[in-house]
């Protein structure tokens, strides 16, 4: 357990941009740890952070534009300490990412081959025939059916998913011990996102790598995830394995979000919409439970002043207690209109 | 892409035709005519009118265009009335002339725009960005023939450095020696072009690049660990220079009309200077030929700019 633990380590970590000369929170004070051989998933709307956490880990802000404090513990090292050259060590090594948009995310001019092998000139010594032969076989693995005439294509020629497989190609050329996939199946139809989820579950198998994925799409948190971290306006609110997240859901933002989704065994003809937007980030209110103002029938006085987490059961943490006193309004009964 | 190419050509046809007919008939509509400057003033009237009758100017509008067409078919371009020459050879030893100022001062151009573009857009926001800015806004702001009649001033008359007139000097022998005298005549007019007619460049290179910078494919290089100089060089310069290499051939253009300045104020024996003596003397000839010719080079010019663009973006090449 002891190295386990020391894989991935959030502590504390606030990721703040510059907007008009002041800075604004977008993330903050978050801790999560991240083990080899599991898929933690990372949920919440858009606009919840779960992008800048997945950048922050890789290092991809501008430090001019960006303050960053707390410590990314990554196989004993702490990686916001490192310089741009150090970081590079990492990057594309050790640590993959995935992007979310297949087509911007590829260069337009460069063939698929030659963006694929670029990760291998900096972090492997492989000659150009080795680089030829990997880029063939990553292609292949990513379920590419025809690696040769792909390697030798620009991205516009490629379907969307196609282009998903080869950014997955080009985040696993190196082996990563760590993933981090940002919404890898959102630009993508259900049948290739089924595929591109098994593609990553696959790799996930024969590299023992810790995964990050990140969406908004609860379906396939269900399908994939080993646990879940739920993040609300820049904090984590609730976090656990899935059982415990699907089955003994606590924060009230989870029960919403686990409520609006469509289920097909209830015939309800209404979905459940939560109230009102994740608030921006010169809007972010400084104290208090951040999700109050989208459950406004619940009693200010029962959201704890400072809301910090608190261990329900082994392994499973919630934000504030506000959740033990916590009903939709429907559940309610007649008691209010 | 020949397909492309080929359909590009063919567009071009009907735009030379339109551009052929509006070209005679702005011409014709000039006041005045060729011949009454050059003969004696005291001369009867009469005689006036003959040679215009003898020189078909009393033919209807539409007899003297088709007249004139039909002479083009053959590489004729009519007598110029000024020089009693024809206007072939009239014009083509000033193109060539012409031709190298324009390139020479094309070359200079990118030379020094491209670095400036690249370094501010690297440094934006910064002061060598707002140096440069300044800098090409100011030059961008100050009309060229004043720079050119100071320039003229200081490095030709009061340092001597520069020749103030003609293309070649009298003295220089054959080969390279006549080589290296066109190039010392057109040194001057080329670099102070090239310093004075950045902002373009300078300025599309800017955003081009500071778009790359911020672009996703930017950004998964840098996940993949490829140190910044090497992003700068692989993804953001290549991928930014592409619509300014399709520039290239639009800007060539810009510069023959430029040519005007430069040609009139260096007494530069180009196309420019003919085209200012020609209208002076109102010789229709050498006007038309010479508006249909840089009509048809900037069209020519769009063209090349089009093959550029599809030879270097891939995204272009199919269809």
């Amino acid at each position: 357990m002891g190295a386990e633990t020391n894989f991935l380590d959030i502590k504390d970590v606030s990721t703040s941009f510059k907007i008009n000369g002041k800075y604004y929170d977008a993330i903050s004070h978050i801790n999560l740890e991240v083990h080899r051989d599991e898929i933690l998933a990372i949920v919440g709307e858009s606009g919840c952070g779960k992008s800048t956490l997945a950048t922050t880990i890789m290092g991809l802000h501008d430090p001019s534009e960006t303050k960053i404090s707390g410590e990314v513990n990554f196989e004993g090292t702490n990686l916001l300490t490192l310089d741009e050259n150090g970081y590079n060590q990492f990057r594309g090594a050790k640590i993959g990412m995935i992007f979310q948009d297949p087509l911007s995310a590829l260069n337009p001019l460069k063939r698929i081959e030659d963006q694929i092998s670029e990760v291998m000139n900096y972090h492997t010594d492989f000659t150009a025939e080795q680089k030829h032969q990997r880029v063939l076989e990553l292609l292949d693995q990513v379920g590419i059916v025809n690696p040769k005439r792909t390697a030798h294509q620009f991205p516009h020629e490629l379907s969307g998913g196609m282009r998903q497989r080869v950014i997955i190609a080009i985040a696993i050329a190196c082996k990563p011990d760590l993933i981090i996939a940002d919404e890898p199946t959102t630009a993508l139809d259900v049948t290739i996102q089924a595929q591109i989820l098994d593609v990553l579950r696959d790799i996930q198998k024969e590299n023992h790598a810790g995964i990050i994925l990140i969406t908004h799409d609860l379906g396939v948190v269900a399908e994939t995830a080993d646990r879940v971290a739920v993040m609300y306006a820049g904090q984590i609110v609730e976090d656990g394995s899935a059982e415990q997240i699907f089955d003994k859901p606590k924060h009230p933002y989870t029960r919403s979000l686990l409520r609006s989704m469509p289920q097909l065994d209830k015939e309800d003809d209404e979905l459940y919409v939560i109230k009102g937007n994740v608030p921006s980030l010169q809007k972010m209110p400084s104290t208090g439970d951040r999700f109050a103002p989208r459950i406004p029938w619940i009693p200010a006085d029962v959201h704890e002043k400072e809301p910090v987490m608190h261990e329900v059961e082994a392994g499973h943490n919630v934000r504030c207690t506000c959740y033990q006193s916590f009903s939709f309004p429907d559940e309610m009964g007649g008691a209010t209109a | 892409m020949w397909k492309t190419i080929l359909r590009r050509i063919l567009i071009m046809i009907p735009e030379v035709i339109i551009l052929s007919l509006l070209v005679f008939l702005l011409a014709k509509a000039m006041p005045g005519d060729p011949f009454t400057g050059s003969i004696n003033p005291k001369a009867d009237p009469a005689q006036l009118h003959h040679l215009m009758k003898m020189n078909g100017l009393y033919d209807p509008w539409y007899q003297q265009y088709w007249n004139w067409v039909v002479h083009l078919f053959h590489g004729d371009l009519g007598n110029s009335y000024q020089y009693q020459e024809p206007v072939t050879r009239l014009i083509g030893s000033r193109a060539v002339n012409t031709l190298w100022l324009a390139v020479f001062t094309t070359i200079l151009t990118y030379c020094f725009a491209l670095p400036m573009g690249m370094y501010a857009a690297k440094h934006e926001g910064k002061l060598p960005d707002s140096i440069i800015r300044i800098y090409t806004y100011v030059t961008y702001c100050i009309p060229f023939f004043v720079i050119l009649i100071i320039g003229v001033w200081i490095f030709g008359y009061v340092l001597g450095w520069f020749p103030t007139t003609g293309s070649i000097s009298a003295t220089a022998g054959p080969g390279f020696s006549s080589a290296a005298s066109r190039l010392y005549h057109i040194l001057l007019p080329g670099i102070l072009g090239a310093l004075f007619g950045t902002v373009n460049v300078v300025q599309y290179l800017r955003s081009e690049v500071i778009d790359a910078k911020r672009s996703d494919y930017v950004r998964t290089a840098r996940s993949k660990g490829v140190p910044s100089k090497d992003i700068y060089r692989h993804h953001i310069f290549r991928n930014s220079l592409l619509p300014i290499a399709a520039f290239a051939g639009y800007s060539i253009t810009g510069l023959l009309n430029g040519s005007l300045f430069t040609e009139t104020v260096f007494s530069y024996p180009g196309m420019g200077l003919l085209f200012i003596n020609s209208i002076s003397y109102r010789d229709y000839t050498v006007i038309t030929a010479l508006v249909l010719i840089y009509g048809i080079l900037n069209l020519l010019g769009t063209l090349l700019s089009d093959i550029i663009l599809s030879i270097v973006d891939p995204r272009i090449r199919i269809e």
